[in-house]
């Protein structure tokens, strides 16, 4: 606790009394201002001062939420349930905290690679559409308004289709892949609204707090609440590619710009997990029967089926980007498999995989990035001898491929651990069955991979072996400070596995109910004398 | 049967939701997948709107000397929670007028998103040529085979 | 000397070795007598830390080195089977250091110091896995000895080494991670613990379903046993340089291997509950198949390391049955077996090498007559065959006495048939190789007499053979110390009638 005070010491006021508000408004505001700038580098500046800030916002609120409990932020001074409130606790601070850090190490990789993969004129609103993403992702995980919840989720989604949509001065199939990400999208988002609205029709309210409240006189046996935990479900369901919801991600995540890709699949899945989270244990109750057998039989069965369904599709993939995103779809079911156990351990499981799988897989898409900015490789088979042509991109990318297949000494095996105890705590031994042989199917594609970089002869360029040509540090730096977390939080995984903890007893408590400075009755008086 | 005229408007939600998925699902062209998505964004905004109607309830001005209690939803429980504070003669019943925010919302967001539908559109038939579905992937063919082949 | 400092020690002397060494690469002799130096300590060390866990039951060193991901500690804590273990590794270390001298010298062989480091950075891993306290650090320690063997394999550089090598680390890494990490992570969830302890880790009454699952993935698990059909690196790896195979693939790489096995079964399931589970007799019938079926495929090879790699691999079988058989005489068996076979394997091998060395034959049915010419060497083979078939007054036949007692003792008849076949086939491949060099005229004299003249230069290559060869005569007369030193390893109430 003194620790944390003296930490505490060094943020301004202003980052603790507005910083929940600050981590939104902040990338808005310049955002706009980006667009509006034609000058590239200042854009890419702007986008690396405002992610810094962020992360450092971020930080604080978390230390903050760690030494003083909750925070709820007013938007405007308006109390909810009129007005709109945002709420940190220990579910959402790390996630801010892991969207900042993700977007931050990015935007150092994106100056060499958004110079390579974007039109010259297009660089300033292309930096802009990201900044309204970051904001509209740190939007979406911060806010405790039911609503908001899905104004942000469009924010991120549709800046989303547009960025994935520049792909396309590098692949063609960037174009379609973001419509067809569009369609989902919106219908997924859609669903989730229809299921805000079957809310409010039963509750009355928007704001999450004061729904979980209604809910809990209203009961478990409402047709409608049922209804719109169905809806909730299938809509965020489609935004974290639950299969077999997932159509959309192999296409988004291959053809988007690299750097897009880096941010998108360490973040994007995980902001709608979290809300998945929310709403399941904070605002509908888990103990009524439902949402028990939603969450044993629709999420973890999904899950699973995920798991192999994708690990096995990931393994006959000849394209790099298409390989490590079906791997994020079956990392995804695992993060499911923890979370439809609804045990502490099994929670703790699927939120401590959610914080590893983003730094692997971040390292992961950044280094088949470096691959084509190099050498413009996008398939498997084009990766011979890339062990000795770029070891170091190479050997973070091998890195973080091993904590991905859960080698000891990894994050991968540490969340793969905690997945098994809790399924062994709960009896699902066919589970852990699964667990196994899908890492076993993870093997099988990683080491493809591994195979063909290290045990694979230089391709011959006119009769010469290639020549080795190293990654710019830009990309090396951010790839390696992943990488070594990864390996960081396998070695020692207490901050990591803490933090999951905590978070785990922010479910465990149930529905949430508390709204400080909120009249006991609703208040419905406006203006009175 | 008369619990479906009374709640027609929930029957016209869903007729047009599951037109508009249809659409999206069953055609090939892009612009008409665009249609049935708007189709079915637009069910969802009727569904909002009609649940804020309130039997009888008046459209939610407040007139200068009506500083009432304004209550309503279609099937609000919160009605109950009529606040002690109204010390007013009359009670006035006012449509309520959050869902109607809400969708204001809502039509901003699915006119951004069908503009972006529409870009892409536009982009996909400058690069492809065509916007049928099945066409692009015929002309993709050849480079998806690689990509996904052993 | 304390019982700690030595653990400490046998596992920095050849760390300290593979840092000297590269440093003195450039002049031979200093960097050779690096290696020769580390392995006299070291053997020395171990010796002392032999003689120190077998004067009392309570004496077993233990070190905590790290602890990781929460739970999970890297101890050592050495006990008799391991301390056996370690002995053989660091005696032919030595020896065989004697040889490598010999063989690379005499070959001409590159990247020498590259080899000389491997080696040793081989012997501390295991060190490692012979003094690890649990699974979890013998896990790390075997992973270690497969990565830092894997330069070994390749050393040729050419691409048969290559593919090899590939092989290799595929098989290895592939059963390593794919089922013996699973068996690990297993064994911590059911029963909260992976420390060795006398007599098994899992409850009374634990489930024989899930002891046989986690049995399966050990036995499969534990690639570098090379039970059938996890075999197939073994013979790949005799791409491998002849010290190599000699060192690795029959002492220190194998017998990690069956070391690992019959730790698993001895200290983590225990043999009362391997006798109640289903799934050992099966595991005991695949290594007699193994067993049988390896002999087979040696007797059609006409490549010398090849013969030898797939004897290994039915040698190694044995010890495997003697973990799954479980009974007291079994499971000494087995690990008298590993110290038997070790010193008559790496004969063998040494032998090959000298014969490579020296003649520059590697197919058997060139050898005929070379015995006359380099009858030290073939007379080696001759005894170190012995001792691998298993014949009195070699050391090798006791393990075979053992594993049939312990047969017996199982009430596996059928057993007993596949033991005695094998030892024919044994008998089939192996004796054939010295009597085709003593008895039968040689193909070509004038190579044949270039080979003697050329002899005098490699006394290195020449000599290691018969010195290891001594030693397995030597060994069978020390069974009484060797059994009573291994009795500890076997829960109190096992040990009647040994």
């Amino acid at each position: 606790m003194q620790f944390m005070s003296l930490i505490m010491t060094v943020f301004p006021e202003w980052i603790l009394t507005h910083g929940a508000a600050s981590v939104v408004v902040v990338p808005l505001m310049f955002a706009v201002l980006t667009a509006l700038n034609p000058n590239a580098k200042i854009a890419w500046a702007t986008v690396l001062a405002v992610t810094a800030l962020c992360v450092f916002t971020s930080l604080g609120l978390l230390l903050q939420v760690a030494s003083h409990g909750p925070i709820h932020y007013n938007m405007g001074g308006w109390v909810p349930p009129l007005g709109i409130g945002y709420y940190v606790d220990g579910l959402n601070a790390p996630i801010l905290l892991l969207i900042s850090v993700v977007a931050f190490l990015c935007t150092i990789y994106a100056l060499p690679s958004v110079a390579a993969e974007v039109e010259p004129k297009k660089k300033g609103p292309f930096y802009a559409a990201f900044l309204i993403s970051f904001a509209g992702l740190l939007g979406m995980v911060v806010t405790a308004d039911a609503f908001n919840v899905f104004v942000f989720l469009e924010v991120s989604s549709i800046s989303t289709y547009v960025l994935v949509g520049m792909g396309a001065s590098r692949d063609r199939r960037a174009l379609t892949s973001s419509f067809n990400y569009l369609i989902m999208g919106s219908i997924g988002a859609t669903f989730f609204v229809v299921g805000i609205g079957f809310l409010y029709m039963q509750t009355g309210t928007l704001n999450m707090m004061d729904i979980a409240r209604v809910l809990q006189d209203i009961g478990p046996n409402d047709r409608v609440v049922q209804l719109a935990f169905a809806f909730i479900v299938i809509g965020l369901g489609l935004k974290l590619a639950m299969f077999p919801l997932h159509m959309w991600l192999p296409g988004a995540y291959a053809y988007a710009p690299s750097f897009f890709t880096a941010f998108l699949a360490a973040t994007a899945t995980k902001a709608a997990l979290y809300l998945l989270l929310r709403f399941t244990f904070t605002v509908f109750d888990p103990s009524w029967d439902f949402v028990t057998t939603a969450l044993m039989i629709l999420l973890a069965g999904l899950g699973i089926l995920g798991m192999l369904a994708a690990s096995l599709q990931a393994i006959f993939q000849n394209d790099l980007r298409r390989v490590l995103a079906y791997s994020s779809v079956a990392q995804v079911g695992y993060m499911l498999l923890g979370i439809g156990m609804a045990t502490t351990l099994g929670l703790t499981a699927g939120y401590l995989h959610m914080i590893n799988h983003a730094m692997m897989k971040g390292a992961l898409f950044i280094a088949a990035g470096a691959f084509w900015y190099r050498f413009g490789i996008t398939q498997v088979c084009d990766m011979r001898g890339l062990g000795k042509t770029m070891p170091w991109t190479m050997a973070g990318f091998t890195l973080a491929g091993i904590s991905l297949i859960g080698v000891p000494g990894t994050a991968g095996f540490v969340s793969k651990l905690t997945l098994v105890r809790a399924a062994a705590e709960n009896g699902w031994w066919w589970a852990i069955g699964v667990i196994v042989v899908t890492s076993i199917l993870a093997i099988v594609y990683i080491g493809r991979i591994i195979e063909q970089a290290y045990f694979q002869p230089v391709p011959e360029i006119d009769g010469k072996p290639v020549v080795r040509n190293e990654a710019p540090y830009t990309m090396l730096i951010p790839l390696w400070i992943m990488a070594l977390s990864a390996l960081a939080f396998g070695i020692n995984a207490e901050w990591t596995t803490s933090l999951a903890e905590a978070a785990a007893h922010v479910l465990d408590a149930g529905p949430n109910t508390i709204i400080p400075g909120a009249h006991d009755v609703v208040p419905s008086v406006i203006g009175g004398h | 049967m008369s619990e479906l005229f009374e709640h027609f408007n929930f029957a016209v939600v869903i007729v047009l939701m599951m037109v508009g998925l249809y659409v999206v699902f069953a055609s090939n062209n892009m612009i008409k997948k665009l249609v049935g998505l708007s189709v079915f964004q637009t069910s969802v905004f009727l569904l909002y709107i009609s649940m804020s109607n309130v039997d009888g309830g008046q459209p939610p001005i407040i007139a200068e000397e009506d500083l009432h209690v304004a209550e309503g939803g279609g099937h609000d429980v919160v009605a109950d929670g009529v606040a002690e504070g109204a010390h007013q003669a009359a009670e006035v019943l006012y449509s309520n007028p959050l869902p109607h925010v809400l969708i204001l919302t809502a039509i901003v967001v699915g006119v951004a998103t069908l503009a972006i539908g529409l870009a892409l559109v536009v982009r996909i038939r400058e690069v492809y040529g065509t916007i049928e579905e099945d066409e692009i992937d015929a002309l993709d063919y050849e480079i998806n085979l690689e990509g996904a082949a052993e | 000397m304390t019982p700690q400092l030595a653990l400490i020690l046998i596992m920095l002397i050849p760390a300290i070795a593979a840092v000297f060494i590269p440093l003195a690469g450039r002049w031979q002799n200093v960097r050779e007598s690096v290696s020769i130096i580390a392995a006299i300590s070291l053997l020395a060390v171990v010796i002392w830390l032999v003689c120190y866990v077998g004067e009392s039951p309570d004496n077993r060193p233990e070190l905590f080195l790290i602890q990781f991901a929460g739970s999970f500690e890297l101890k050592l804590k050495l006990e008799p089977l391991g301390a056996i273990f370690a002995a053989i590794a660091s005696s032919l270390w030595l020896v065989n250091t004697v040889f490598t001298i010999g063989y690379m010298r005499g070959n001409k062989e590159k990247n020498q110091t590259r080899f000389y480091t491997c080696v040793a950075i081989a012997i501390s891993a295991v060190m490692g896995i012979a003094s690890a306290a649990n699974l979890i650090t013998l896990f790390v320690f075997y992973e270690i000895l497969t990565l830092s063997t894997f330069p070994l394999v390749t050393h040729k550089g050419d691409a048969k080494a290559k593919k090899g090598g590939r092989i290799y680390l595929l098989v290895l890494m592939a059963t390593s991670l794919g089922l013996l990490l699973p068996a690990v992570m297993g064994t911590h969830v059911l029963a909260g613990t992976t420390d060795f302890q006398v007599g098994g880790i899992f409850p009374d009454g634990f489930s024989t379903t899930a002891a046989g699952i986690l049995l399966f993935l050990f036995a499969f698990g534990i690639g570098k046993a090379a039970l059938m059909p996890i075999h197939p690196w073994l013979p790949n790896a005799m791409v491998a340089p002849t010290p190599v195979s000699a060192l690795l693939h029959a002492v220190a790489v194998v017998k990690a291997g069956v070391f690992t096995m019959l730790k698993v079964t001895v200290y983590i399931f225990g043999p009362d509950l391997m006798s109640k589970t289903p799934a050992s007799t099966v595991l005991v019938w695949v290594a007699a198949i193994s067993i049988v079926l390896a002999s087979i495929i040696a007797l059609r090879k006409d490549n010398l390391k090849a013969r030898l790699a797939y004897s290994t691999i039915s040698q190694l079988a044995y010890i495997t049955l003697g973990a799954m058989l479980a009974t007291s005489f079994a499971v000494i068996g087995g690990g008298i077996q590993i110290v038997m076979h070790a010193w008559g394997k790496i004969t063998l091998f040494m032998c090959a090498g000298a014969i490579y060395t020296v003649a520059h034959r590697t197919e058997i049915s060139s050898l005929n007559g070379l015995g006359r010419t380099m009858p030290w060497v073939f007379g080696a083979f001759l005894v170190g065959s012995l001792s691998i078939i298993g014949i009195p007054p070699m050391g090798g036949s006791w393990p075979k006495f053992f594993l049939m007692a312990g047969a017996l003792d199982a009430g596996q008849k059928f057993l007993l048939a596949a033991l005695i076949l094998s030892s024919i086939l044994n008998v089939a491949y192996l004796v054939p190789v010295a009597m085709r060099g003593f008895l039968l005229p040689p193909d070509s004299p004038k190579s044949d007499a270039h080979v003697a003249k050329i002899l005098s230069q490699h006394r290195f290559v020449r000599f290691a053979p018969v010195f290891t060869a001594a030693g397995a005569f030597v060994l069978f007369f020390a069974i009484g110390p060797l059994v009573e030193y291994l009795k500890p390893i076997l829960p109190v109430n096992m040990t009647g009638g040994l």
